[in-house]
This record gives structure tokens, sequence and C-alpha cells, in this order.
């Protein structure tokens, strides 16, 4: 390798499209003759559906189809459950998946009850209107604790207590651990529910070519793949029939990694039955009740410590708001339940959960996917600890480390992935003490807070640990090829929302391959041009599809040195491959472009030699047994105003270790926006619900987004710990900004606002002005 | 709503006359009638700022705006404000270099507010900026980056 392109800041290859407005989304799919549809969606969380009537949307000018459950015949059928929980010893899971319309029951604000296809979505909006539906309104299940009680509101009605699933892991002996513990600390924990909230909603445009007996979708998807190969079978399609393409998507978050919506079951049956294209294009209203939310948990969780402050061992138990249907399995929960463990060595664990189903929207992984709620249980539990035991609070964490000769460390629990939870590799204690430095911890706290107190300010420090498994299996792979233009294609099955792929891939691509980055032409999200993969989430793109890259890269430099030394007649050795062509090393004038070597190798008259292959091309599939585990400090300094509890961040720093960087540029950007949304969730974020399953705040002028006003500048450093896994030594970063700022935030308040002294602890997130007076003034 | 009623609007230059119902978004005359699809739309009540563009030269919002309403005026959006296909504007290729963009579904209505901004205040600091860029949501960016390229554009336009 001559020049390292990997781990440098390179600007993004897909930035002109975006910026001129010439990149495609969905929604600026137009075809001739395409019809539009709109959803009737039910106003309840719960009720009986009695009678629908669709005679005067029939009738409205300009619609030409209504569609009610039983007009979809055997096309009727509940969703897959798309992640089937893994293999655990006495887990009970009770699988109930989502319908495309609702049958006789509605289980949640928004469930869609029936499509209308008209000429413009205006029309198809009015003659939603003119649906009528006679409804029995149910008891709505909310409260997690009630939906657990034996005589409880069913949301199933053959589901007792509600419970979607119930998983107990267990490592050591927690009794044990705790009869010989010097100090136990016990708390309940509620961290709610938020919804992700991308820029672009949701949208599908469905094209059946009858002549040429081939359907294409476009489908704002994280795995378009999947899709292709899901939707194909439903449709009675062959693989080959059936072209998904995820164009350039306006965020994802994880909530477009959820599979079937609904409408992506629904959108494409309707227009191969109208031999129309129809579009659907989610408005932000349906957005919050009908995309997929994230985060409800309610933990009652007790560690227990040495008279060191180390720990010996934790419990935890807790309740998890699946929503009215469980398709993602168990994901969340798993990794709420593996999170915990943290940056520590836990010996001895046990932890138990239930997922509930309620009246409420689907709860699927939205960026950190269950990960915050167990950092965010084990963080305040050893703040708590710390407090109580008289040990600093950066001490008590540094003493439970696990140390750098600990690593691989296999926790002996089940991770989301099916795999044993592993970390890879890590060294935490450089990370927290790098983060001490750059916040300026010891002289905050000896001098700076003393005297903002003195002043009669309210400054206080916040400083937790977190680690994020990412880049886990099965598996992704890619394809490259040489062209006789001397220009290099990547393609890869998934799909890209934001992170760079057409820039990071390239890279990776440039570097073996010795052409400029811009000369790399990456496709993703394409099943006709890659149709092998599984998807983008869980922090994995960079890891798993970029080691895919980098197998077929280093394939086609292969292919391309031994293609060239028989040209020159000379040893592969003695090959240099640079600036878009190979030469001869010390031999100046002799060198040939690679796209003469790429006509070369498809020749139109000649023999192929035997036992080779037309074209510089290859493919390559990475599939890691398990992931690699990221980790990261966060510390920030606030000021509160003591009187109308409104925060202002002074400083905020990210320490943080993704093993390899492949663009620093890209990977800040991916810190910096998941800080953002963890700064929403932590402050500004909470679905609003009332007793009988109603949003109260289903506006963007009601659930308020942080602004440019609300997310502080960030001071980012690195520390590098490879990941022994993959051949690039990285590990995903997509989440990690996200993942520990609701404890960051809840000591940090405590601290500002000395709250443990008057005997007030934060535990729960999201917090608010009004939460926090409430938590403040418990006596109201 | 069958009812139709004339207008001409010049975008980016070019007049266009329609005949469309009164009930029409403009956001949905420029994506669907004239399909100029560069400007975005993410909520469709006036608060995301997604769908920014500009009108006789101020930015507002296209999703809050009947395209009758726009009758007579000039309308500028983010495919005009490249000088050539081939080129970027200084403000777009500050977004390029600093990273100010991720995702890109917001960015086009950035783009139509920053351009406005930075022609009534060539010389900002951070927080005018920040300000200035409050009214615009972007949910991937943490916005430190496209806060930095508003900076670096005001540089290079002042010819620093």
């Amino acid at each position: 390798m001559e020049t390292r392109l990997v781990g440098r800041p390179v600007t993004r290859n897909e930035d002109p499209r975006l910026l001129t407005g010439r990149a495609l989304f969905v929604d600026d799919v137009e075809l001739p003759g395409m019809l539009h549809a709109a959803f009737l969606r039910s106003p309840h969380a719960h009720a009986k559906i009695l009678s629908v009537d669709v005679a005067a949307a029939k009738a409205r000018p300009g619609v030409h189809a209504v569609i009610l459950a039983e007009d979809l015949g055997a096309y009727w059928q509940p969703g897959p459950l798309l992640v089937p929980p893994p293999p655990i010893p006495g887990m009970v899971f009770n699988q109930r998946c989502q319908v495309p319309l609702a049958k006789g029951v509605v289980r949640h604000l928004g469930e869609p009850i029936a499509m209308v296809v008209a000429d413009s979505r205006y029309v198809a909006e009015d003659a939603v209107g003119d649906i009528l539906v006679d409804y029995e309104t149910l008891p709505a299940v909310g409260d997690l604790e009630a939906a657990t009680a034996p005589d409880a509101a069913r949301v199933h009605a053959d589901v007792a207590g509600n419970v979607a699933a119930e998983v107990r892991q267990v490592k050591g002996d927690y009794g044990a651990a705790r009869a010989r513990a010097a100090h136990v600390v016990r708390r309940r924990f509620w961290y709610d529910r938020g919804a992700s909230v991308p820029m672009e909603t949701r949208g599908i445009v469905a094209e059946w070519d009858a002549k040429a007996d081939r359907m294409t979708v476009w489908d704002t998807t994280q795995a378009p793949v999947v899709i292709r190969n899901g939707l194909a079978a439903m449709l009675g399609l062959s693989e080959r029939q059936l072209r998904v393409i995820a164009p350039f998507i306006g965020g994802g978050f994880g909530p477009k990694m959820m599979m079937f919506y609904p409408e992506e079951v629904l959108v494409p049956w309707v227009a191969m039955r109208l031999g129309r294209p129809v579009k659907w294009i989610e408005d932000r209203l349906e957005h919050f009740t009908a995309t997929t939310h994230e985060r409800g948990q309610l933990h009652e969780a007790e560690i227990a410590l040495d008279a060191e402050g180390r720990i010996l061992g934790v419990r935890d138990a807790f309740l998890m708001d699946t929503g009215a249907y469980n398709p993602y399995g168990l994901t969340i929960p798993l990794n709420s339940q593996c999170t915990l463990l943290g940056c520590y060595d836990v010996p001895a664990y046990e932890s138990r959960f239930v997922a509930v189903f309620t009246n409420r929207t689907l709860c699927t992984p939205y960026r950190g996917a269950g990960r915050q709620h167990g950092v965010f249980v084990m963080e305040r539990l050893l703040d708590a600890a710390a407090r109580e035991m008289g040990i600093d609070r950066t001490e008590i964490r540094r003493r439970n480390f696990l140390r750098p000769e600990q690593f691989p460390h296999r926790h002996g629990l089940i991770y989301q992935d099916f795999s044993a939870l592993t970390y890879d590799s890590g060294n935490y204690a450089p990370i927290l003490e790098m983060a001490k430095d750059a916040i300026g911890y010891d002289r905050f706290l000896a001098e700076e807070q003393p005297k903002a107190r003195a002043e009669g300010r309210h400054v206080g420090l916040g400083i937790v640990c977190y680690v994020e498994g990412t880049g886990i299996g099965p598996y992704e792979g890619a394809k490259v090829r040489v062209q006789s233009s001397g220009k290099v294609t990547l393609a890869t099955g998934i799909g890209t929302q934001g992170q760079g792929h057409f820039t990071a891939f390239a890279q990776v691509v440039a570097e073996q391959l010795g052409v400029d980055v811009r000369d790399v032409e990456v496709s993703t999200g394409d099943t006709d041009q890659f149709d092998w993969g599984v998807g983008t989430f869980a922090s994995r793109g960079a890891v798993v599809a970029g080691s895919a890259a980098h197998g077929a890269a280093m394939a086609v430099r292969g292919k391309i040195l031994k293609l060239a030394a028989q040209h020159f007649e000379c040893a592969e050795e003695d090959l240099v491959l640079e600036d878009g062509k190979v030469s001869i090393a010390g031999v100046p004038g002799r060198a040939i472009p690679l796209g003469r070597l790429a006509q070369m190798a498809n020749p139109l008259r000649g023999a192929v030699r035997p036992g080779t292959e037309p074209g510089l091309e290859a493919t390559s599939y990475f599939g890691p047994e398990m992931g690699a585990t990221a980790s990261g400090v966060h510390a920030m300094v606030i000021e509160m105003d003591a009187e109308t509890l409104r925060p202002e961040i002074l400083r905020y720093v990210v320490v943080h270790d993704c093993g390899t960087v492949l663009n620093p540029l890209i990977l800040a950007g991916q810190i910096h926006g998941g800080v953002a949304q963890g700064i929403g969730n932590a402050f500004f974020e909470q679905i609003a619900w009332t007793e009988d399953g109603q949003i109260l705040n289903a506006s963007l002028a009601d659930y308020l987004l942080p602004t440019a006003l609300d997310v502080p500048r960030m001071e980012l450093l690195h520390t590098v710990t490879p990941s022994p896994f993959n051949p690039l030594g990285a590990k995903g970063a997509g989440e990690a900004g996200s993942i520990p700022v609701g404890p960051l935030y809840a000591q940090a308040i405590e601290d500002a606002l000395d709250l443990p002294a008057r005997g007030i602890e934060i535990t729960e997130i999201p917090l608010s002005p009004s939460r926090l007076w409430e938590i403040c003034n418990p006596s109201g | 709503m069958t009812q139709r009623i004339a207008i001409e609007v010049t975008v980016n230059g070019t007049p266009y006359r329609r005949e469309v119902e009164p009930r029409l978004l403009l956001s949905d005359f420029l994506r669907h009638e004239i399909g100029l699809t560069g400007t975005h739309v993410g909520c469709e009540h006036g608060v995301c700022g997604a769908c920014t563009i500009r009108l006789d030269g101020a930015p507002v919002r296209s999703c809050l705006m009947f395209a009758v309403q726009a009758q007579g005026h000039a309308v500028a959006t983010v495919e005009g404000l490249a000088p050539s296909p081939a080129e970027l504007s200084p403000l777009q290729q500050a977004f390029r270099d600093a990273h100010g963009l991720q995702c890109g579904y917001c960015t086009p209505g950035i783009l139509m507010t920053m351009s406005a901004f930075l022609e009534e205040n060539p010389d900002p600091d951070e927080e005018a900026v920040r300000h200035a860029l409050s009214g615009n949501l972007c949910r991937c960016t943490g916005y430190q980056h496209i806060v930095d390229a508003v900076l670096l554009a005001a540089t290079r336009l002042k010819g620093g």
C-alpha cells in the first residue's frame, strides 16, 4: 500500500448531488400514471371495529380503490417475525405480529384500517375522511406494572398479563455476592419512550411493469435486500422479478429497519392489482403513531460491592414496553440486559425482564436500541454507590473497569445476535483519564465549582462511561469491478441513510486499488446491483460491509497484479499499483492504465485463460462470528437556572474508541449527531400519552427536537483499540453518541443543584424543566 | 375541489404557467408540478424548515403557502444556488468541506435559510449563526458541522 486513504478526512463523494437538489429520495420518484395512497388509521388505542362504510369514499371522483382487510383475501397475513428470539433456556416468547390492515379490532393509535388509492394525495386524503367507522372502545393498556396484573385488560385476548416475553439470564451467584457485600444499593429507574423522527418520513413507491413481468419498489428502508426477498415471497414473484431500491434516505436511526410495515406490504400489492404505479408518503402526524418508537423500560436494580467499592454483583429486573405487536423479537431488551454490564468486571449478574404488550405504537430499535437503559441503570447505581461509600465517582469506575488483559472477555450471556456476549478488545482506563483531563475534572471540583457556588451559580459536572456492541453479523457482501474507463464500481446490499458509505467504502477500495477516491462509484441499496445482505443497523455498516468491500478490493487487486505481471512478463512483487495504473518499480515509463487492463481481462477475441474469470471483478462476503465492542466516556459541565430549571451546557467532551477510524470527518459527524439525539432523549423528547392511549404531542411543534441553540459545541478525542475480529480493525460508531447522555444529564444536574444533599436523586429519563421541578419539590 | 386557477410563478429565473387547485401547497407545486424535487418536505406544519425556499429573496416555508399565493412572485430553490452544473456555490462548497450534511434531507432548506442570512450578515459569529439556524431542524449532524460550514462560507465570501 503506497498511500493511506483509510483514516483520512476525505470529503464526501455523495455531497454534490445532495447539495444541489439532484439526489433522489423516495418522494422524488415521479412515474407516468402514478396514483397516490392514503390510510385511514385508528383514532383509538384499543377498540372493536363494528362496521366500516366505504361507499362515499368509493364514490368520490378520482378514487380508484378503497381496500379493507377482507379485500386482501389470503394476502392478509400477520407480518413475519423479523428477529426470532435466540435460544435462551426457560424463555417465554409470545409472537404477535402486526397485520396489514386491522380486522375486527385495533390495538394502537394509528393502526391502519383502510387504504385509499386516488389520482392525487389530496383526493386520497379527502376520501379517507369519507369513510365511516363504528368503534366500540376497549380499555387501553398503557402502564407497564398495571398491564402485568392478572386481571389487567388484554392487548391480545389470548395473552394473559400481556406478557410478550420473559427472559432470565444469570452469571455467577448473585445471592452469594450479596451475602458478602459491604454495601448494597437498590434503586428503581424509569426510562420513557421517544421517537426517532428522521427528517424524511417513511414512503414507498411501487410500479408493476406487466410487459417486463417485473416490479420495482422504492422504499425508505434500511434493509432493501430483506424487503425484496420477503416481498417477492408474499407477492408470489421470483426474487428476480422484484427490484427494491432504497435510494437516498433522509435519516433512519432504526425504525426504518422495521419490517414489514403495513404500507410496505400493501402499496406493492395494490400497484400490481391496479396496474398503475402507486406512491405513499407518510405525513408527520402519521409518523408519530405509525412509525415505531422505542425506550419505555422500568428497572428495579441492585448492586452489591465490597468495602473498596468493587462490584461483587448486580441484580436487575425490568419491564419493557413492546407496544401492540412484537415483530422485532427481543433485540431491545437483550441489548439492555447485556449492555448493563458496561465497561465493568461484574462477577455475578442476575437479570430478568418481561416484555409487555401495550396499546401503543410498536417499539423497535432506535439508535442505541436498549443500550441506553442498561448504561443508565449501571451508571446511576455506581453514582449512588460512590456517594454513599465516599468514593470519587471516577475512581469507583476506574476500580471496576475490565483490564486490558481480560480481553477478549466472555460475559457468559447470550447477546441479541445469538452469540455469547464477548467484548473483543478495549482499554478503558486511558479513555476515562483523557476525559477527566479534557473536562478539567480535578480543577473543576477543587476550584471552579466552589467558586461558582460562592457566586450563587449552580454549575455541575457529569462524567459517565459506556460500551456499545456494534458490527454484528450475520454478514454483508460487496462486489468490486474495474471498468474499462479505469473507474471502479463497488456495490453492496446495505442501504445508506447519511452515514457516508459512498465515501468511506470508496476509501477502503481506493486504498487497495491505487485509484482516486472520486473514481470509486458506490452503489448501496439497489437489489439489481447487489442482492445479498441484511441491512444497516447496529452500527455495522463500516465494520461488516466495510470489511466485505476490503475483501473484494483485495481480490481485485490480486487479479490486477496477476494480469499486469503477465503483460509485463515480470514478477508481481515488482509492480506498483497507484494513480490508476500499474507500473514496474524503478522503470519509469512502463505503465499500463487500469482501464486498459480491464479491457484485456474481458477480450472480444482470443481466449480467457483456463481457470480464470473474465474481467477485473470480485465479490466478497464478511460475516463476523461476533460483534466489536466500542467504548467511550462523555463528560459535561452544565449550569442550571435554579428558578426555571433550564440547563445550559458549558462544556461537552467525548472520548471515544471505535478501533480503526475509516474517515475522521464522518466519524465526528456520527458522534455529534448521536449526542444531539441523546440530548433530545435526555431533556426534550417524550411521547406524551393520555391514559386512553392518545398522543398529545404528535407534531414537531409539540414534540421538541433539539435545535442549534440546544446542542452545544462538542470536543472530540479518540483512542484506538482495534478490533481483532475484522480485517479493518474497525468498530461501529453510529449509536455511541446517543447512548450515555441520559445518565450524564442526571449526574450533572444532581451535581449542579446539589440534589443528593437534599436527599433527592434523579432516577428517570427524559427530564424537562417541569419534570425536574416536580423531582426537586416532591411535596409539591 | 376541481376549480383551477391559472398562475405564473418565476422559479430560479424561469417563468412557469400552470393551472392549479387553490389548495395546492407551494411545496407540492414546486416538487410535483414543475419537478424541482430538491425542496424537501419534512413536517408540512412549518416547524422543521426542510421546505424553506426564498420568495422575492426572503426565506419562507413553502409548506405554509399555497401555490396561488406565489402568483407573480419570484421563487428561488436549492436547484438555483450553484453557478453551473459542474460547480458548487461558496456556501454549498463550505458544506461539503466542513461535512455540514449527512442524510442531506434538511440540507436544501438550511442552504436557502443560510444563503439569505449571509447576505444580510456577512460577518456573523457562531452565536448569530446558531440563532439563524435554530428554525431549521436537522436530526443527523448535531448542527456543529453546519455551523462550521456557514462560518467557513462567510470567511470565504469575505475573501478571507
